[in-house]
């Protein structure tokens, strides 16, 4: 049941600043669905958060998405979501960008890393 | 702390099958610990994976930003070109699996199948064609280690919750369901050996009560004889007294 459901699972989604979508793009990752949704967004300084939210929200519930990349700084933003998103599909990864490096003690997955090798 | 045991009746093939569960019980707790043993030795090695890539990961993608700035540079602002011909992603994954213990893994991996590169051919047309290709190449390498980074990931959340349930099932093995049967051993055994010593002391109390019966048998059989012995016996002799007879 499982092997089924994550074989359709061949998309990598997409939430970052401008520069990381267009580099990302770049490397083929763009795919627009037969109801003409992006798999990626591009958050500049226009975009509210809750427009954030709800597009994390619906790449979560889709079928198709197997990996979704998040700049770290707009995971920030909505560290509480992505603190208590805890499925297996689609993984959730924080990328670092451009202007904000990357700071690991930030990350959800690696905060628990550290809770499990600190002890 | 209060015996708690199960609801059964305290007999002889009852205590067998408890035992038998026992047992059972053992080996499911043996064979439990030592997955779960093996889950977290994979655990640690994949934790620590993670703990390397995701450090790496930053230089990676530093490096794939400066190759986009270099494009910035040559040909100008690409996004908008970029991001209006995305139409059918080229670089695709596809998940396998792989076992650890019973726990199915899944790996994501590269698919190769659509063959990419054709999308953005045009891109850069006029000048920096170059600088665009290099850096595709560059930000395709650096999906490539954040696929294998979210299988990784993926592999530490599924086994993180695996380990947990894993250990939940020993510590319930451990702490509930083997006492428990303990319990109901040790019930069993108290009950049977009760029932023992009721069975001893009634059969004691039978053999008393026919002691006593064949004593007083005994006494009457005895007194009768003494009776019969007593009787005056016909002393013949005696009897007949005859007149002496003289020639």
């Amino acid at each position: 049941m499982a092997q089924a459901a994550h074989k359709d699972r061949t998309l990598i989604a997409a939430i970052g600043d401008e520069d990381t979508v267009t580099g990302l793009l770049l490397a083929g990752i763009g795919d627009i669905d037969s109801h003409q949704r992006p798999n990626f967004l591009v958050v500049d300084s226009k975009t509210t958060q809750a427009t954030i939210e709800e597009e994390f929200t619906s790449f979560t519930q889709r079928k198709d998405i197997a990996i979704i990349l998040i700049n770290q700084h707009i995971a920030d933003e909505m560290r509480g979501i992505l603190d208590e998103y805890s499925a297996a599909f689609p993984t959730v990864l924080e990328i670092p960008s451009k202007d904000h490096p990357y700071d690991p003690s930030k990350d959800s997955v690696l905060k628990r890393v550290q809770l499990l090798l600190g002890d | 702390m209060a015996a708690v045991r199960d609801n059964v009746f305290p007999t002889r093939m009852n205590l067998t099958t408890t035992k038998t569960r026992l047992k059972g019980a053992e080996t499911g707790h043996s064979l439990l610990k030592r997955k779960s043993e093996a889950l977290t030795t994979r655990f640690r090695a994949i934790v620590r994976k993670i703990e390397d890539a995701k450090l790496k990961m930053g230089k990676v993608m530093q490096n794939a930003s400066f190759s986009l700035a270099e494009v910035a540079y040559i040909t100008g602002d690409i996004s908008y070109q970029v991001r209006e011909s995305a139409k059918h992603a080229t670089f695709r994954v596809s998940a396998k699996q792989e076992n650890v213990s019973g726990v199915l893994l899944p790996a994501f991996e590269r698919d190769t199948r659509m063959g990419g590169g054709s999308q953005f051919e045009l891109t850069g047309l006029g000048r920096g064609g170059q600088q665009i290709q290099k850096a595709r190449a560059v930000y395709m390498t650096a999906v490539e280690m954040l696929v294998e980074l979210a299988s990784l990931q993926t592999a530490f959340v599924i086994l993180d919750e695996v380990i947990k349930l894993t250990n939940r099932r020993v510590n319930a093995i451990e702490y509930v369901i083997i006492p428990r049967i303990e319990n109901t051993i040790s019930y069993i055994n108290s009950e049977l050996d009760e029932q023992d010593r009721e069975e001893f002391y009634r059969l004691k109390k039978i053999q008393g009560k026919k002691k006593e019966r064949a004593a007083v048998a005994q006494r009457e059989t005895d007194a009768k004889a003494t009776a019969r012995h007593e009787m005056p016996v016909r002393d013949i002799l005696a009897e007949q007294v005859d007149e002496d007879i003289i020639f």
